[in-house]
């Protein structure tokens, strides 16, 4: 399924030495282990599909002085693990700002009426004063649940998710917690999320994966669902611009019963049911493989990985999928691949003359610079450089199994080094995020959103291809690259003359 | 008003900061001189002797009732004690809740705010025992106090928390100007109390203001909420604290940044007093017993 060019590792290593340059001397050190070309993969890891080693260090707090592109804990639970469960409301905790630049920030679709049943595009926040501060917060957040439990009775829970001086002060949420739920049998989910906490978002979707052990699935309390022998879950996907409705067609049409989706579109029952399901299917390995393990062992779930980026990946996961059910599914599923050709070979005969050896790099999150690999391969790009802001050392094992030797790879990049990295490899495009779309983009480079599909998507799953191909089709193609020129290159009509 | 002098007390605690410098300001007020208490202490008992009452009104009670402290209005925390002493609490949480640090942040900033320095000779500030974080080392920090004066005794304890406030004290020293005013040395009747507070003074590179010896006058007139001053005026206890606040005012301009010393150093100079034993010495003690024994 892999696409055939090669990426010149001895060249990204030149550049990495070169960018190093600007560093003093430590700095130059620590960050010169999270940079790399891809060597070439083991013949151990070969046998295993691997085809490079992508063998950074990550997961390591980033060094003070440069702009990083990381979030905090916050934003790993809030906006990332808990702020999609719909018929929840989540407190931001603490002052008004993380809450306030937090809200709406990722666009989970959700079906619903909001302020009535559904609250995930509104925003709550206790507005922390001095004097909650001083004489500490927990009588404040009894009120405001007490407020909303009058206000919107027909939320089903409440998380508290808390800002930094939550930590400093030590108010004790989980008592209030503990409180609120006797008083008003709802569920209450204490959230130990303060930034300052871990190096990056990542700690944060630990925790927030831990409290819905502890808080929803430990209480044990889930009514009981209709579960049959063909019952799954889809694991870590928000739904953004509605690509888990795009996942779950598929999913059902080759005969699985999808009980809960966690978190893009997800009820509380969802999540209190997921223990039922037959098979935990994967989506977003960084952010929740921590539930995953945990239904592993606790509920003897077995989980595995997907990928539902791009026609190649789409069918090997489907298949793989198959693989744990029986004949049935497996035939549904080859049905559900041949069905989807047709439209597959036709977004591809549009596109793949349009992109062919087009040139990307991206820089996102904990699983998408691996993910979208195939999908820009199955339009004919190559992928030259790679990274992550908080992966794992797992995520960079699996790494090697999209990308090719000599790929540049950058872990939690900064600022600096990115933009020097996309000076020197000068890629056809960027997939990053809003911070880098506009530097970027003034260098003459098109550019596209990778977090937030730049107000498009959904990406996954068959229809999400045809948007895919589309999108990044409009973004090389414009012709705006053409209608410029740099500052510095000679004009042909100087205006003045023009005028005498 | 280039004259405001701008004190604080610090020192272990329960080694009687509190009366100390209540008795002192009282003393204070009689040779003429204008005072002002900031407590900074959740407990808000730094002004009781002065007030012959416990403050009830707190900077942060008001505040937190009025919604902030840019609801409150000065007069409203000002209180007026013994001969003319304004007084005036930061308040703060209950033990075990809240940050009481930020408390003492947000107290002070508003008095400077709002004038409460205006009009008088002497700030004196009242820090709860331990300097536990930031908000509590305000006092010390730049365009606060300028002289520290630290409450201790003969007590090894009491010895090591000098010593540590003296760090705390150097650590601004540079960058805020505050200076070691001197040791008031609180007599606990421990050994070779005076020769041991000298000695720790001269480490320090500080003096002893003034040993206050140990009357229990003290007590009888804290169970009136009253100073000795007021309680009894012509006692010799009395005398003690004018001494005390006669050296104190003429101790303007005169302290040091103090050179706090490590920990070995300061129980090399407990074992040279005699009152740390070295464990040859406790073994050879404890041999000595069992012989005779």
């Amino acid at each position: 399924m892999s696409l055939d060019y090669e990426n010149t590792g001895e060249f990204n290593a030149n550049l990495i030495e070169e960018v190093l340059k600007a560093y003093p001397d430590k700095a130059a050190k620590k960050r010169r282990r999270h940079l790399s070309a891809a060597g070439g993969a083991s013949e151990e890891d070969k046998g295993e599909g691997a085809l490079s080693e992508c063998g950074v260090k990550s997961n390591i707090k980033s060094i003070p002085g440069v702009m990083t592109i990381r979030g905090c804990a916050y934003a790993g639970s809030k906006g990332v693990v808990w702020g999609p469960v719909k018929d929840m409301v989540h407190i931001s905790h603490g002052p008004v700002g993380c809450g306030q630049y937090s809200w709406s920030q990722r666009r989970n679709y959700y079906t619903g009426t909001t302020g009535v049943d559904s609250f995930v595009t509104m925003q709550f926040t206790s507005d922390f004063q001095e004097k909650d501060i001083v004489f500490g917060g927990d009588k404040k957040l009894e009120k405001i649940i007490d407020e909303i439990n009058d206000l919107f009775p027909l939320a089903k829970g409440i998380s508290i998710q808390s800002e930094c001086p939550i930590g400093l002060i030590g108010d004790d949420i989980e008592a209030v917690a503990r409180k609120k739920k006797n008083e008003s049998g709802k569920t209450i989910v204490p959230v130990r999320c303060e930034g300052f906490r871990g190096v990056s978002q990542s700690l944060g979707h630990h925790i927030a994966n831990d409290t819905i052990r502890d808080w929803v699935l430990d209480k044990g309390e889930a009514e009981a669902v209709e579960s049959d022998p063909y019952s799954v879950n889809i694991i870590g996907d928000y739904n953004i611009g509605g690509d888990a409705w795009a996942s779950r067609i598929l999913l059902e049409e080759m005969g699985l019963n999808v009980i809960a989706s966690w978190s893009g579109d997800a009820t509380l029952k969802e999540l209190e049911s997921a223990p039922k399901a037959k098979l935990n299917l994967i989506h977003c390995y960084r952010s929740m493989n921590y539930i995953c393990r945990h239904m592993e062992e606790k509920h003897g779930i077995p989980w595995t990985e997907y990928n539902f980026f791009g026609p190649s990946q789409i069918a090997a996961s489907l298949r793989h999928i198959a693989s744990y059910f029986d004949e049935t599914i497996k035939e549904k599923a080859e049905a559900v691949i041949a069905k989807y050709q047709p439209l597959v070979d036709a977004v591809i005969a549009r596109y793949k003359p349009r992109l062919e050896g087009k040139t990307v790099m991206l820089y996102v999150g904990g699983l998408r610079p691996r993910h979208v690999v195939n999908a820009y391969e199955d339009l004919g790009m190559e992928i030259v450089g790679t990274g992550y802001e908080f992966a794992h050392n797992d995520d960079y094992q699996r790494t090697g199994h999209y990308v090719k030797e000599g790929t540049l790879i950058y872990d939690d990049v900064t600022s600096y080094e990115l933009e020097k990295f996309i000076e020197g490899v000068r890629p056809d495009l960027v997939g990053s995020g809003i911070k880098e779309k506009y530097p970027v983009q003034k260098m003459g480079i098109p550019f596209r959103q990778m977090h937030s599909w730049d107000y498009s998507g959904p990406y996954h799953g068959y229809d999400g291809f045809a948007i895919f191909a589309r999108d990044m089709d409009l973004a090389i193609n414009n012709p705006v690259w053409n209608l410029f020129d740099a500052p510095w290159a000679p004009k042909e009509q100087p205006l003045a003359e023009a005028a005498e | 008003m280039s004259s405001l002098r701008q004190i604080a007390f610090y020192g272990k605690g329960g080694i009687g900061k509190s009366t100390t410098s209540q008795n002192t300001l009282a003393a204070l007020v009689e040779m003429g001189q204008r005072i002002l208490i900031v407590g900074c202490d959740p407990k808000a008992d730094s002004t009781r002797l002065i007030l012959n009452t416990k403050m009830q009104d707190t900077v942060l009670s008001l505040a937190a009732e009025a919604g902030s402290v840019e609801d409150l209005e000065l007069e409203e925390v000002l209180k007026i004690g013994y001969k003319g002493i304004k007084c005036t609490e930061s308040g703060g949480p209950e033990p075990g809740v809240g940050c009481a640090g930020r408390g003492v942040i947000t107290a002070i900033n508003f008095l400077e705010e709002n004038g409460a320095y205006d009009d008088v000779d002497y700030v004196s500030y009242d820090v709860l025992g331990d300097v536990v974080c930031g908000g509590f080392a305000m006092p010390i920090r730049e365009n606060k106090a300028q002289e520290i004066y630290i409450v201790m005794s003969g007590e090894m304890m009491a010895l090591y928390a000098a010593n540590n406030i003296a760090k705390g004290i150097l650590k601004y020293a540079h960058s805020g100007g505050v200076r070691l005013g001197g040791l008031i040395c609180n007599e606990r009747q421990t050994d070779r109390e005076v020769e041991l507070s000298e000695a720790l003074a001269e480490k320090l590179n500080t003096k002893l203001i003034h040993f206050v010896p140990r009357n229990n006058i003290v007590q009888h007139a804290e169970l009136r909420r009253q100073t000795v001053i007021q309680y009894a005026p012509d006692s010799q206890q009395a005398q003690e604290y004018r001494t005390l606040a006669e050296k104190i005012h003429a101790n303007s301009g005169q302290g040091t940044i103090p050179t706090p010393v490590s920990m070995d150093e300061l129980e090399q100079m407990l074992l040279d007093f005699g009152i740390m034993k070295t464990e040859e010495q406790a073994l050879a003690e404890l041999q000595a017993k069992e012989a005779a024994a």
